[in-house]
């Protein structure tokens, strides 16, 4: 598709601004399209990328209108970039929406409560645009029992929900969702902030529910009914994904397995039995009829005595989610030793630097690993892994694209060893969990791994560094990450170069998030003709000045400048949060009181 | 690989800029000649030295303290205070390793990557508490207290910006980081506290517990359901923690490890080798292995592995107490 945008991004949704931002550029065409609009908008309602959709929109303003009237789902990134009535004014027949919320760094408690991305206006506004709505995903957006309430009684085609990061609701409103919702088909509930008042709500679900396709309540603390689950499993004979939380007994499961033999993906819940009769055999053949079973997650405390009862599925897995079974090395090997057809795992550090030998052999077809750490914040050291870990995964997974590491030590030979190994990392994300820390071996800096991979890497779209960094390591970004669209940034730098050289050098970056750096105003205003083309950058703990701050929202009027102020109010000339974003809907209006636009 | 010592920089000040430890990993090859703590294992009240009273070592710690029990001061504390206790002070402060370093560098190649750092190092006298020597230059770092003294407390607020994740009031930790999401903060800790709400059941999943030592600069965690018998936990505990011991010895390496073994043990008949303790469910420290096995995993909340003259007066009699 030709396009007019040189801004074309290539491989994620496209930000929904672009396009409309882009809108004010075409000129009037003449009819010259030989199709009817009819005919048109059927050949592009086959289109499902929002890249595509966007460059289609950019052709003329008949492809424009066309591809507004075909267009079904719509993928908002920045919540506040755009308003509920401009998307529903420029797009009429929306059956699907993902919207995003609060910046990342909300997930790590930099962002107060109370922030805003509250999903209740989208919801009014949709309720009277969109009456056919059948699918929501928000991440990180304040979600209250209300609109869960409104949501399920507002839309009633309504059928998939997803829920990631989000805050402020409690089961209650599950139970409106399950209640309302007749043809629900997905209720995937993922790691928020969740007033769990109790498992009732499963118990919610009319005999009539015989659609459910996903459901995923892993997150969730408290006990649900087991005969009400067991019933609506046997009934929903569509049901692919089942996600349990831990207070779901192994023999709970053997017998929910027995009823879903067509399940794809299964989150178990507690991986062991008290009673320790005749215990392992019970539990043998579990498995044995599920053969479409392609992930499994769940294992929580999983032990030598019961992991083998998943062996039979292990070949065909292509997912593996250990990340909440506090596995020791010798155990994950004799897993893995079975999982040949691996694509994605994820651990958790107990596994250890020979665990983690084990994927490298086991594991030829890995594409995505991630490690994280079983004791994040416990002041003790517990070890976990170290570079000697990675580079084994490294040597024997060389497609490795994927890769979140958390570590308390790491080698700058060790990274470029693994850049070596695997040259088509798309995503590299490592966290060496003691700030600042140089290579624990040479005392460097960390830059020349960062550098290693960046050069090596040309496919990198996705990076998070730390360690002990100078400006060095952001040359090295600038120079060659041309492909990078995110990058993370902690406790590093030595001067406004290092960000200056990150803005000049990535043209494809969208997203930049900084935390305790010592980047300034030069180096804030040194973007200031590139913010328009991001979708937002985050700076807290920097050296920012509010009067560079309002410079930069003075000069670029479609950006959105916002400064959370500290509880404190220390030093009111210092601009201790930025959020700037790109914005087609102007300044928020519902800030609260610590949020200062520009 | 290193062969010498390095540094590591235990509290992230990067000014130290120094940062060790492919060593830990290596613990477990350490030559089995190390130093036997099982001989000490079962050791009761020792005569002499006074013990550490809980009290007082409670009200001792850091107001910024949060979930360890604070009744040993092994934990290092932000600000640096010490125990009125000079046998027991030290013990509870993470030192930095560039002494311990110094002290050990007679100490090479014990073992590949070995934690080459001891309590006393070059201190002759077995007898004064651990790390007490060391303290005598303060001019490094936190975590390093000498009696009397906190000096941490001004080197610490230096590093404020940058603090690291191994100060253990977890006040002082750096708010999200590492970037974790707060539901994976305590997967370790869920895992066991399940299964010590069990009906005080053994149960068949891992049960962590950490395990420290008095002198060594961080902690380590077991899993007591890896192991079936005092036996095999203490030859584990051996293993892990032995660097710290045989350092101890003022030692040198190599061909001298197995005498070092030889005068360890004699160090430890005359009273002040170590001692396996551990803190039960009610808070009580108890020495292990008094009580049977089950028991003992079914109540261990943690273990310290203690200078033995530090454990006079400890809960003498674990079975009387286990019979209530």
């Amino acid at each position: 598709m030709p396009t007019m945008d040189p801004n074309r991004k290539k491989s994620k949704p496209v930000d929904l601004v672009d396009s409309v931002d882009s809108r004010v550029e075409l000129t009037e065409s003449t009819r010259s399209c030989p199709f009817p609009d009819e005919v048109l908008e059927r050949v592009l309602s086959l289109i499902d990328s929002h890249k595509d959709r966007s460059s289609v929109s950019l052709v003329c303003k008949d492809w424009y209108n066309a591809e507004r009237w075909s267009r079904r789902h719509v993928f908002i990134g920045n919540c506040y970039s755009v308003s509920p009535e401009i998307v529903a004014a420029r797009f009429p027949r929306i059956r699907s929406v993902t919207l995003k919320g609060k910046p990342r760094f909300s997930d790590f408690n930099l962002v107060p409560e109370d922030w805003g991305a509250d999903v209740h206006p989208w919801l009014s506004v949709f309720s009277s645009a969109y009456p056919f709505l059948e699918e929501l995903r928000l991440k990180r957006m304040a979600v209250s029992d209300e609109s869960l309430e409104f949501l399920a009684t507002s839309f009633h085609g309504f059928k998939a929900l997803s829920l990631l990061s989000c805050d402020g609701f409690s089961t209650d409103g599950l139970k409106a969702i399950a209640s309302h919702c007749k043809n629900l088909t997905e209720l995937d509930i993922q790691e928020n902030g969740i007033d769990d008042l109790g498992g009732h709500w499963l118990s919610c679900f009319p005999e009539s529910q015989t659609s459910l396709e996903v459901l995923n309540f892993a997150s969730l603390n408290s006990e649900v009914s087991f005969d009400a689950l067991e019933k609506l499993v046997s009934r929903c004979k569509s049901l692919r994904v089942l996600k349990l939380n831990r207070n779901i007994s192994l023999d709970q499961l053997q017998k929910l397995l027995l009823h879903c033999p067509q399940l794809m993906e299964l989150g178990t819940g507690t991986f062991m039995q008290e009673l320790i009769s005749g215990p392992v055999t019970e539990f043998k053949n579990m498995f044995s009829n599920c053969r479409k079973l392609v992930t499994v997650s769940g294992l929580w405390d999983a032990t030598p005595l019961y992991l083998p009862v998943i062996y039979p599925v292990c070949a065909s897995l292509t997912f593996l989610n250990l990340s909440y079974a506090t596995l020791q090395s010798s155990e994950l090997a004799n897993l893995l030793f079975h999982c040949r057809s691996l694509r994605r795992l994820w651990l958790l550090d107990t596994v250890g630097d020979k665990g983690l030998e084990a994927v490298g052999s086991c594991c030829p077809l890995l594409e995505e690993l991630r490690v994280f750490p079983a004791d994040p914040f416990d002041q003790e050291i517990f070890l976990g892994v170290t570079e000697s870990g990675f580079v084994s995964v490294s040597r024997g997974c060389p497609k490795l694209r994927h890769v979140l590491y958390f570590c308390r030590q790491m080698t700058n030979a060790a990274v470029a060893t693994i850049a070596r190994n695997c040259p088509d990392f798309t995503h590299f994300r490592l966290c060496i969990m003691n700030p600042g820390q140089p290579d624990y071996l040479t005392k460097e800096p960390m830059d020349e791994a960062f550098g290693a991979i960046v050069k090596t890497c040309t496919k990198l779209q996705r990076l998070a560094v730390s360690g002990l960094l100078t400006d060095r390591t952001f040359e090295y970004i600038g120079q060659h990450a041309k492909n990078m669209e995110t990058l993370s940034v902690a406790f590093a730098g030595n001067s406004d170069l290092g960000m200056e050289c990150v803005l000049k050098g990535c043209p494809k970056l969208r997203k930049l998030e900084i935390r305790d750096c010592p980047f300034g105003n030069a180096a804030l205003l040194s973007g200031l003709t590139k913010y328009e083309s991001m979708r937002s950058l985050w700076m807290s703990a920097c050296n920012v000045t509010m009067n560079a701050c309002r410079m930069l929202a003075k000069e670029k009027p479609r950006l959105n400048v916002e400064v959370m102020r500290d509880e404190e109010g220390s030093d009111d000339s210092q601009a201790h949060k930025v959020y700037v974003y790109r914005s087609v809907a102007g300044p928020r209006r519902d800030a609260p009181p610590f949020v200062l636009t520009l | 690989m290193n062969t010498n010592l390095t540094e590591r920089n235990y509290l992230g000040l990067s000014d130290c800029s120094s940062v060790d430890s492919s060593n830990v990993p290596c613990i477990s090859e350490v030559n089995k000649n190390s130093l036997n703590l099982k001989a000490t294992e079962l050791r009761l009240g020792l005569p002499g030295s006074q013990s550490p009273e809980r009290d007082p070592e409670s009200s001792l710690t850091s107001s910024e303290k949060l979930d360890e029990k604070p009744l040993f001061p092994l934990l290092p504390s932000v600000d640096g205070i010490c125990s009125s206790s000079p046998k027991t002070v030290v013990s509870g402060h993470k030192r930095i390793f560039t002494d311990v370093m110094d002290s050990c560098s007679e100490v090479k190649g014990l073992s590949e990557g070995n934690w080459l750092f001891s309590g006393s190092g070059s201190e002759s006298d077995p007898s004064k508490s651990v790390t007490q020597g060391k303290f005598s230059s303060n001019s490094n770092v936190n975590g390093m207290v000498s009696l009397g003294d906190q000096p941490a407390k001004g080197t610490t607020t230096n590093l404020n910006k940058v603090i690291s994740s191994n100060s253990p009031a977890a006040k002082a930790q750096v708010v999200g980081w590492p970037p974790v999401r707060s539901f994976r903060k305590n997967i370790l800790a869920t895992s066991s506290k399940n299964h010590d709400e069990v009906d005080g059941k053994p149960c068949s999943g891992a049960l962590f517990v950490k395990v420290s030592m008095d002198g060594a600069p961080y902690l380590r965690k077991v899993d007591l359901r890896g192991y079936s018998t005092y036996q095999q936990l203490s030859s584990a505990l051996e293993k892990m923690f032995t660097c710290f011991t045989i350092g101890q010895c003022g030692s040198q390496g190599g061909p001298g490890r197995e005498n070092l073994s030889e005068s360890k043990l004699r160090d430890l008949l005359h009273g002040s080798g170590y001692v396996l303790t551990y803190e039960d469910k009610d808070g009580d420290w108890m020495l292990v292995g008094d009580v049977p096995w089950d028991m003992f995993i079914g109540s261990c909340k943690r273990l310290k592995i203690m200078k033995g003259s530090d454990a006079i007066g400890l809960a003498p009699r674990a079975t009387e107490k286990s019979k209530n």
